[in-house]
């Protein structure tokens, strides 16, 4: 089948099986960001933005996106820039590879809520699991930016 | 603690650090070919096995398939997939597909295809007639039971470790020390428990994938995410029954390793095709293949029996170790070793008497191998819980009880290989984790108006920092155009971040900044040998070597900056950016020593430094835990978590306080949740990350980590290990606050809040 969808501001036409997943689909389209961490949608790690909604790319069908406007950190890297560094100040990036789903949902936590509790932020990115880091780096990290950015806008 | 160093002890950002958050390609199946064969294997349905017939016909007539294998087309030597150092203690008892099969998740086939669909589809139609066997599943009765996992004649064991494969034994022995059974005779109170560990998985986050090609050479060339490029050269070799230089491994970066990728799991599937086929191809394990048929914790039954005075002095100790390694010995012999090794020693103080047996048995389960803590974590749940329950008994707070009896610096371990800890802080260690916890308030079972209880447990751990008289590390260090270096390691950063911890330590040496360090592994073509990342020897060993190249390197390059200043080397004195004569009349800048490397030169503008220890060692910690525990469903929450480390020197203190926060936050998930249950079928339920509950982030609670600083004078600057270490104190510590919430001693991980209800006294 053809689907026709948006991937990181450029249109694409493709034709694929219907059983496509979006993962397997946007990896396929150089997105290599995103990752495969399980087959059960229990990790994360394959966050991808769907209209600027967060949603699993391992238990999406390519074809849900047609006619929608698809997002992986390849076409969000300047406003990932902005508050990883912190992250890795905190050297909680670790072995990387749950990294890109991670930051993809705390864009879209950031987007909906631009001043989170650390328990909103516990909450909000439970479903991104990490084996490395223990969790705590990362909140660090994200409140190390948050603190900066309140600095910035006195 | 500033020891008044520059680079060494700066928590820098790991240099891959932005790479890796902006998610550039770096893992395995980003960096390699697409249209490479897909890899899959058939796995066995049964524990135990005979194929009588298979039948790989119509499989091999589905379009896209490239060829299918079974144990007809495979050498027939054996070996081990373990990644240790020739000889290996770990039994030669694989093929790469055998007759037998020993566990449910065991290799029937390989398929390579063009696709995934088809691979998938041939794996559906390979027919497989067995003679399902009975299997031997239970640890207990696998010691000379008449079902043997391998009674083949071909199995070999390299090395001295109580292997016998007709007794189903993977390894056996005992030590003693002192007069045991004189001490107990005079102990007032003696504690006897039973303690299990399960197999918990390392659960990384990238699953085990290798891309195997053949190169401009014939060689087989391998990309995979492991710990150990070396070893898994030989391994491969082995597998394939092919020359050792046939065979090039490298790792970019990994995406989690805890162990897990120092056992070559894929690597030998893909490496066969592409062989066979002289065709590229690649193997991604799914997520249920890395849960049932990869190389887990081992499951062990630690015995304790503890014998103390009533004023609560530990007089001895006898550890005996039940380990289950499987239907495969890999890491069998060596991980139960650290049961005792790594967990009498912290009772060194008063320890009269000690005796220390172990059994590691095959069943018809999972393989087990490497995980963080090796064998100290199963065994410190043991011992420590023990301690726990004697200070209980005894009616003495368990902080005070360790300070009477814990090992301190400068005392000599006779559990231990009788080292002598040179840099030991766990008094320190202690002392603190008591004062940021605040244990007098934490410590005391309290009870909360909703009912909920509210109390803590303690624990303390050891680990080494490599593998004494073995453990190889080494790093070349070489100048470039400009007066930049390269370092090339063979040790492995698997997230850890020692690209960046050993860029710190030649950055001291040489007197310069990290980000003039460019660090490469690891390679086993391109980098100086090391025996990989594994056994908390990284910092250790590589970290030492990497010292040693730095100082041979600036002798060098002395020599070389003495031509250009026409004067003697001894007249010359290194300070970073150039050579400088003592008298103040001269000067070599480092560019103009480069440049001068590369023309008309003999002296090599590089060095390289292999090198090992006599000894290994033990950092230390102590950790306390506080809970939560609700008694009307049996659920516990981590409410804090203190620890304090001694490492030696913390050579990067932000990556060693995340390395500790990780390893407490697996520890949680061993300590609660993580179960591993077999099926009577003998297949594994905990298949995937919906049954298998690893920690998220609203289940660690606050986490408080800090370094008491010692300096091993051995080390590099000073410093010892902390990858594993920072492990073992998690399940110990919730055990006990558990009793102390309700009044039960949980001596069997995971503690499920059903075991804690059930098991209520009023339930």
């Amino acid at each position: 089948m053809q689907i026709q969808m948006t991937l990181n501001q450029k249109k694409i036409t493709a034709e694929i099986e219907a059983d496509t997943l979006l993962l397997d689909f946007v990896r396929d389209h150089g997105c290599l960001s995103v990752k495969r961490g399980c087959e059960t949608a229990n990790c994360g790690l394959c966050t991808v933005l769907l209209d600027g909604v967060p949603v699993l790319s391992c238990s999406t069908l390519a074809a849900r996106a047609t006619g929608h406007h698809v997002q992986t950190l390849e076409g969000l890297q300047a406003e990932a820039e902005e508050f990883v560094g912190f992250i890795a100040d905190q050297g909680a990036e670790q072995c990387g590879f749950c990294n890109p789903g991670f930051v993809m949902n705390t864009i879209a936590l950031l987007r909906e809520n631009p001043t989170p509790t650390d328990d909103e932020i516990r909450a909000y990115l439970a479903g991104n699991l990490c084996r490395c880091s223990g969790y705590d780096g990362q909140l660090r990290g994200i409140r190390a930016y948050l603190d900066w950015k309140e600095a910035q806008a006195k | 603690m500033n020891k008044g160093y520059r680079y060494v002890g700066q928590p820098i950002r790991k240099k891959d650090a932005m790479q890796l958050l902006l998610g550039k390609p770096a893992f395995v199946d980003d960096i390699t070919p697409k249209d490479a064969l897909v890899v899959k294997v058939l796995r066995s349905k049964y524990a135990h096995a005979w194929i009588q017939e298979i039948n790989t016909d119509i499989a091999l007539k589905v379009p896209g398939v490239v060829a299918v294998y079974t144990y007809k087309d495979v050498p027939q030597k054996r070996f081990t997939q373990a990644g240790q150092t020739y000889p290996e203690p770990s039994p030669y008892d694989r093929l790469l597909l055998d007759q037998r099969v020993r566990f449910v998740g065991d290799a029937v086939a390989i398929v390579a295809a063009e696709n995934e669909k088809a691979a998938d589809k041939a794996l559906k139609l390979i027919k497989v007639q067995y003679e399902v066997l009975e299997p031997v599943l239970d640890m207990h009765t696998a010691k000379d039971n008449p079902i043997l996992v391998h009674p083949e004649d071909n199995w070999i064991a390299n090395c001295p470790v109580g292997a016998d494969n007709q007794r189903n034994l993977c390894a056996s022995g005992s030590e003693t020390h002192g007069d045991l059974e004189g001490v107990f005779a005079t102990c007032d109170e003696i504690i006897e428990h039973s303690y299990r560990v399960q197999a918990c998985q390392q659960a990384m986050m990238e699953t085990f994938r290798t891309y195997t090609e053949i190169d401009r050479y014939g060689r087989l060339h391998v990309i995979s995410s492991t710990q150990i490029v070396f070893h898994c050269r030989r391994i491969i070799a082995n597998a394939l029954d092919i020359p050792k230089s046939k065979v090039h491994v490298e790792k970019p970066r990994i995406g989690g390793g805890f162990g897990a990728k120092q056992t070559v799991v894929a690597e030998v599937y893909p490496a066969f095709v592409t062989w066979k086929t002289k065709r590229p191809a690649k193997m991604i394990y799914t997520r249920e293949e890395s849960q049932i048929a990869a190389s887990p914790r081992h499951e062990m039954e630690v015995h304790v029996r503890l014998g103390a005075s009533k004023e609560g002095i530990i007089r001895a100790l006898d550890v005996y170790t039940l380990s289950n390694t499987g239907a495969y010995g890999e890491h069998g012999p060596t991980t139960v070793g650290l049961s005792g090794h790594k967990s009498i020693p912290l009772y060194t103080a008063n320890m009269e008497a000690f005796r220390f047996g172990y059994d590691v048995v095959y069943t018809n389960k999972q393989a087990a191998g490497a995980y963080r803590g090796y064998g100290a974590t199963q065994g410190i749940f043991a011992v420590e819980s023990a301690v726990n329950e004697l200070a209980d008994k005894l009616g003495i707070d368990p902080t005070v009880i360790r300070e009477k009896n814990m090992v301190r610096e400068g005392m000599t371990m006779p559990a231990y290989y009788n080292e002598t800890t040179n840099a030991c802080a766990l008094d320190r260690c202690l002392e603190r984790c008591k004062e940021i916890f605040d244990w007098e308030h934490k410590f005391p079972v309290r009870h909360m108006p909703d009912g909920k209880i509210r109390t803590a447990g303690v624990a303390l751990s050891m680990q080494g920092s490599a593998i004494s008289n073995c453990d190889v590390g080494s790093a070349t260090i070489k100048l470039g155009d400009e007066g930049f270096y390269n370092l090339l390691i063979g040790a492995a950063d698997m997230g850890t971040g020692c690209d960046t911890t050993l860029s710190q330590i030649a950055a001291e040496c040489l007197e310069c900044s990290p980000d003039e360090i460019e660090v490469f592994g690891a390679d086993s073509d391109a980098s100086p040998y090391d025996s990989g990342s594994y056994a908390s020897s990284t910092a250790y060993l590589t970290g030492k070597a990497v010292e040693k190249a730095c100082i041979e390197l600036k002798e060098n390059m002395c020599r070389i900056g003495a031509q250009l200043l026409q004067c003697e080397p001894e007249e010359l004195e290194f300070r970073g950016d150039g050579v400088y004569k003592l008298d103040g009349s001269g000067f070599a800048s480092r560019m103009d020593i480069a440049t001068k490397s590369m023309v008309c030169n003999t002296i090599p503008a590089q060095a390289t430094v292999s090198h090992t220890s006599p000894v290994s060692p033990p950092p230390f910690m102590a950790g306390m835990i506080e809970i939560e525990l609700d008694p009307e469903t049996g659920g516990v929450q981590v409410l804090d978590c203190a620890a304090v480390v001694d490492c030696g020197t913390a050579l990067n203190p932000a990556l060693a306080r995340v390395q500790t926060e990780g390893g407490i936050v697996q520890g949680i998930g061993m300590a609660l949740f993580e179960n591993v249950s077999y099926m009577p079928d003998g297949s594994i339920a905990e298949n995937s990350f919906m049954q298998y509950k690893i920690p998220t982030r609203l289940d660690m609670g606050k986490l408080h980590v800090e370094f008491e600083e010692s300096h091993e004078p051995t080390g590099p600057y000073g410093a010892k290990s902390i990858g594993e270490v920072v492990i073992n104190i998690s399940a110990p510590a919730i055990a006990h606050a558990i009793f102390r919430a309700t009044g039960v001693w949980h001596r069997t991980l995971p503690i499920t809040p059903e075991k804690i209800l059930l098991a209520m006294p009023n339930a």
